[in-house]
């Protein structure tokens, strides 16, 4: 869709509204609806829109398939290693208690970020991969 | 009103799926369970789940569509036509479909201060989360804190299912990415 102006111009103007959508998604989770889930399906939609509009050469060349595979785990590290992190400081697992005891409240706020921002990077980046991977395919027959 | 609106959408969601399943063109057919899964959220919006009708509208009406299309550029736009009919497949069908309808019987009324999801914890959520973890959003706390657990499993799926695709069709994007 490389030649059609109207798509490449309204696609130029609703990317930017919609990556900064997904950030406002993804870190207001904790007061409005949504979370990392939501957050990073519209953070990849915003470069399925933009793969559809220029083609899959122009898209890899912004978002590199090689740093998509390390996002797809480093997400699931996050969470993980923030699960750790609470299990070293002699707590549960997963218990954000751990990282501020003085003020359980505000080290819970601080797990939730950090869970749903490893959700959002996980989301984001496995979406993007199985996009790019199904558009990577040529027809076949 | 809310009933006329819920018997509205709930007739469009079911003409819609039969529509779908008997439409021979796929392309319309993605468009229509897009369409499906809009429908769907905003039942969830009436149903006050914000959080839920916005990961159907963003995952079924979004990235599902873009998924069921990016397949049909693959394959082809047309459903092979079977002319005879299948009588084992209707009794599995309709044995399921009934079995299905046999268990929402058992299922408490919407809204029913008896059911058993609000005689178990959901009532020290929703008057502790506030105060335990110090934001407003009571989903956002038990996704990610009281149930911290579920939500790793459920991104370990994600991750599941991204290694095994890329692993079965990733070979390509790699590829050519490096030319």
């Amino acid at each position: 869709m490389k030649h059609e102006s109207i798509p490449r111009v309204v696609s130029k103007w609703f990317i930017p509204p919609i990556l900064l959508f997904a950030l406002y998604v993804q870190f207001h989770g904790d007061f409005g609806p949504g979370g990392g889930f939501q957050a990073g399906v519209i953070f990849a939609a915003a470069v399925v829109l933009y793969t559809l509009i220029f083609g899959l050469q122009a898209a890899k060349q912004i978002v590199k398939p090689r740093i998509i595979e390390t996002l797809v785990a480093l997400g699931v590290l996050l969470y993980a290693g923030t699960g750790l992190v609470s299990l070293f400081l002699g707590y549960n697992f997963l218990d954000y208690t751990a990282l501020d005891p003085a003020d359980p409240p505000h080290g819970q706020h601080l797990g939730i970020f950090l869970v749903e921002l490893g959700v959002g990077i996980t989301v984001a980046a496995v979406m993007i991969a199985i996009f790019f991977a199904f558009a990577g395919r040529r027809r076949l027959r | 009103m809310t009933e006329i609106l819920d018997i509205a959408l709930l007739s469009f969601m079911i003409v819609l799926a039969i529509a779908v399943s008997r439409m021979q063109n796929l392309f319309m057919a993605a468009m229509m369970t897009g369409i499906f899964s809009f429908l769907s959220a905003i039942v969830f919006t009436l149903l006050d789940a914000v959080d839920v009708a916005f990961t159907e509208a963003a995952v079924g009406a979004g990235v599902s569509t873009v998924l069921l299309l990016g397949t049909l550029s693959l394959t082809t736009r047309e459903e092979k036509i079977v002319k005879k009919n299948n009588a084992l497949a209707l009794l599995v069908v309709l044995i399921t479909g009934s079995a299905l309808i046999y268990g929402t019987l058992d299922m408490p009324n919407y809204g029913d201060p008896n059911a058993p999801v609000h005689q178990h914890v959901a009532d020290r959520y929703i008057e502790k989360s506030g105060e335990e973890m110090g934001i407003p959003n009571i989903v956002t706390s038990v996704l990610a804190s009281y149930r911290g657990y579920d939500t790793l499993g459920e991104v370990t799926v994600i991750f599941t299912a991204g290694i095994g695709v890329i692993l079965l069709l990733g070979h390509i994007w790699r590829k050519e990415d490096e030319q």
